[in-house]
């Protein structure tokens, strides 16, 4: 117990005695990067198309961001830790699978519903989790699988068909409904939203100011030197997971409410977005470091690409090659920036 | 220095896409949301609105999500589709409920909406441009009983579970084969996602566990394509039937390696979508559906005219 403290309070004064470096640091100048693209993104289509500016366009790409938004967070986490979790995408769909379980199935209230998804979300994370601390499985492997398991589960359980809750009714307002539109009516900005601001918030307390967070980035700089200073890396490690499958959840009640139905599907490839968006938040895929504002600042800037090219009709094709584009052009720019940082 | 190149890259891209962007006249815009791009039926519905939009002096554009799968992306196309403020709108919906509130956002702003391909649960389209998958996949069934001669063990191929042509399909072959070809047996129902790799190996690995199957359906181009590179590779021979069109395909069909297949009529769905939001535009009434046909083609029609137009590359 004493050596976990020292290694903490170690980290700390790392951190605390780097700050002005760490404002200049290559993760801070990366997110201001990504930021001014973001910033020049947005002024570049308003001028290239008069329907980008406005409010239901605005609104629209609010909404396509949420879901790839908390994913991302979800792969944050991992991704620190110098590990990866390919099955963020369809563990969102199981658990949105196992929510239509509870509530359209079985008829249970709306809240054991929302807490069965994140539940499930939880647990699927720590299983993940165990198979790469425990098991000493490769996290990509693992994850794959996982992936896979998941996927077919969600079609196992829903026997391949859409579940829809028509009979919980007010299930669509959890992303649909807009709580800050009932005091601001001009912007009646969808709950989704509020929730990835509010999720991004707390995960970032918790990554800058808790011990799981100051635990996610030592495992990402060394786990080697964390496990000889005493520390049960694999608990640590398993909890990261955990809390990432847990954040999945979330994500799989925001698409589910937002379809109105769970598509069992549905999910394949959704980690691959959300991997892009953090890399281009400017986190290492290699570990140790990243922010959850650069994360959410990558899928703003992945969802406005998305949303600008197809506002002003480019061919779907081109489209594509364009994100691919702006992806490498992004992690470019973050080796270069360490490059000329070392 | 970095920022900098980095800005004028991203201007730079911007100027690339923005030159094509800004060339437009004041035609009436009608965007398409499909249900896919890559696929060559998708293609082919593409081209039959193309040559209706040139015809009707009308601007579209056509777009749809990567797989079927995806459900959320095609909303979110739609979404920037109607923030464009077109005149109408033509919906292929992967689900049949979930646009439904953008669908009524359209009907609000009085967009006329054009369903094609498969419906949605509500009144808000104006019509649907659709073929009668059961009734198609029933023939497919037909065919298959006469070509191994009323019995014997058959294995189907569809491309997925959820979406409503791999529902319909997939039920219209076994029911027609329950009900009117009792000797037949079904032996597996697999799922390839379209996908000729995969359905390549579930074509074999069928073959494999039942040595007497006499016949594989494939319900999809991806599936039939995938099929045939099965049972080519198996080396057995079999009644193949396939479904749509496309290169591999009627060449499987020219070399006798598969016996026949449907086809829907894509390009008439595409017309259908840009003729019936043009009506819609000049105020004329519509049918609640328009059935744009399905024909069986082998061997030896493949080169009749009226077969030939409806094929594709």
């Amino acid at each position: 117990m004493t050596t976990q403290s020292d290694t903490a309070a170690l980290a700390d004064q790392k951190r605390s005695t780097g700050f002005k470096a760490r404002l200049f640091s290559p993760t801070t100048l990366q997110k201001m990067l990504a930021f001014a693209s973001l910033i020049l993104l947005l002024i570049f289509f308003s001028f290239a198309s008069p329907a980008f500016m406005q409010m239901d366009n605005i609104l629209g790409i609010l909404q396509a961001t949420a879901v790839n938004g908390v994913l991302a967070i979800a792969s944050t986490f991992v991704i620190i830790t110098g590990g990866i979790d390919l099955s963020v995408g369809t563990l969102m769909t199981f658990t949105a699978v196992i929510c239509g379980v509870f509530l359209s199935y079985w008829h249970l209230p709306m809240w054991m519903g929302v807490l069965a998804a994140i539940g499930t979300g939880a647990l699927c994370g720590t299983i993940s989790g165990t198979l790469t601390a425990k098991m000493k499985i490769p996290p990509f492997i693992a994850t794959l699988g996982m992936m896979l398991l998941l996927k077919g589960l969600s079609l196992v359980v829903s026997a391949d068909k859409p579940i829809y809750f028509t009979d919980t009714e007010n299930f669509y307002m959890i992303s649909q409904d807009s709580l800050i539109g009932y005091f601001l009516p001009s912007v009646p900005v969808p709950n989704a939203v509020l929730i990835l601001f509010v999720l991004a918030v707390l995960s970032s307390i918790t990554l800058n100011r808790t011990a799981l967070g100051r635990y996610t980035f030592a495992l990402g700089s060394n786990e080697e030197a964390v496990r000889l200073s005493g520390v049960n890396v694999d608990r640590w490690k398993i909890a990261i997971y955990g809390l990432g499958g847990s954040i999945c959840g979330i994500a799989g009640l925001l698409i589910a409410s937002r379809l109105n139905s769970a598509q069992p599907a549905l999910g394949q490839g959704y980690e691959l977005e959300a991997i892009a968006a953090v890399v281009i938040g400017g986190t290492s895929l290699s570990g140790g470091s990243g922010t959850i504002v650069g994360t959410i600042i990558g899928a703003f800037i992945m969802s406005v690409l998305t949303n600008g090219l197809r506002i002003m009709s480019v061919a779907q094709e081109w489209q594509i090659v364009v994100t691919g584009l702006i992806i490498i052009l992004a992690v470019y720019a973050d080796i270069l920036r360490r490059k000329r940082s070392r | 220095m970095l920022k900098r190149r980095l800005i004028s890259a991203v201007i730079g891209l911007g100027a690339l896409v923005g030159a094509t962007g800004l060339t437009y006249a004041e035609e009436p815009y009608i965007p398409i949301i499909s249900k896919g791009f890559q696929h060559q039926f998708w293609q082919a519905v593409k081209s039959g609105a193309e040559q209706s939009a040139k015809e009707n002096n009308v601007r579209i554009t056509f777009e749809g999500p990567e797989t079927e799968a995806m459900v959320d992306k095609q909303i979110d196309m739609l979404s920037a589709a109607l923030a464009k403020k077109p005149q109408a709108l033509g919906l292929a919906a992967l689900d049949s409920k979930a646009a439904i509130p953008l669908l009524k956002r359209a009907q609000a702003s009085k967009i006329p909406v054009i369903a094609f391909d498969s419906g949605v649960d509500s009144d808000i389209p104006l019509t649907t441009c659709t073929t009668d998958n059961l009734a198609a996949a029933a023939l497919a069934a037909d065919k298959m009983a006469e070509l191994i001669g009323n019995s014997g063990e058959v294995g189907v191929i569809v491309h997925d579970q959820t979406s409503r042509t791999g529902i319909d399909r997939r039920d219209g072959f076994l029911n027609q084969m329950k009900t009117k070809h009792p000797g037949i047996k079904i032996v597996s129902v697999q799922y390839g996602a379209g996908d000729h790799l995969k359905s390549a190996e579930i074509a074999k690995a069928m073959i494999q566990a039942n040595p007497n199957l006499k016949g594989i359906f494939g319900a999809n181009e991806g599936s039939a394509e995938g099929a045939a590179i099965g049972v080519k590779e198996s080396g057995k021979k079999l009644v193949l039937i396939g479904y749509d069109s496309g290169k591999d395909q009627k060449e499987a069909i020219m070399s006798g390696l598969m016996a026949g297949a449907i086809t829907q009529n894509p390009v008439g769905i595409g017309k259908c979508v840009v003729d019936s939001s043009v009506k819609a535009l000049k105020g004329e009434k519509l049918p609640k559906k328009i059935d744009t046909g399905f024909f069986w083609y082998d061997k030896t029609n493949m080169n009749d005219p009226k077969i030939a137009a409806v094929l594709y590359d």
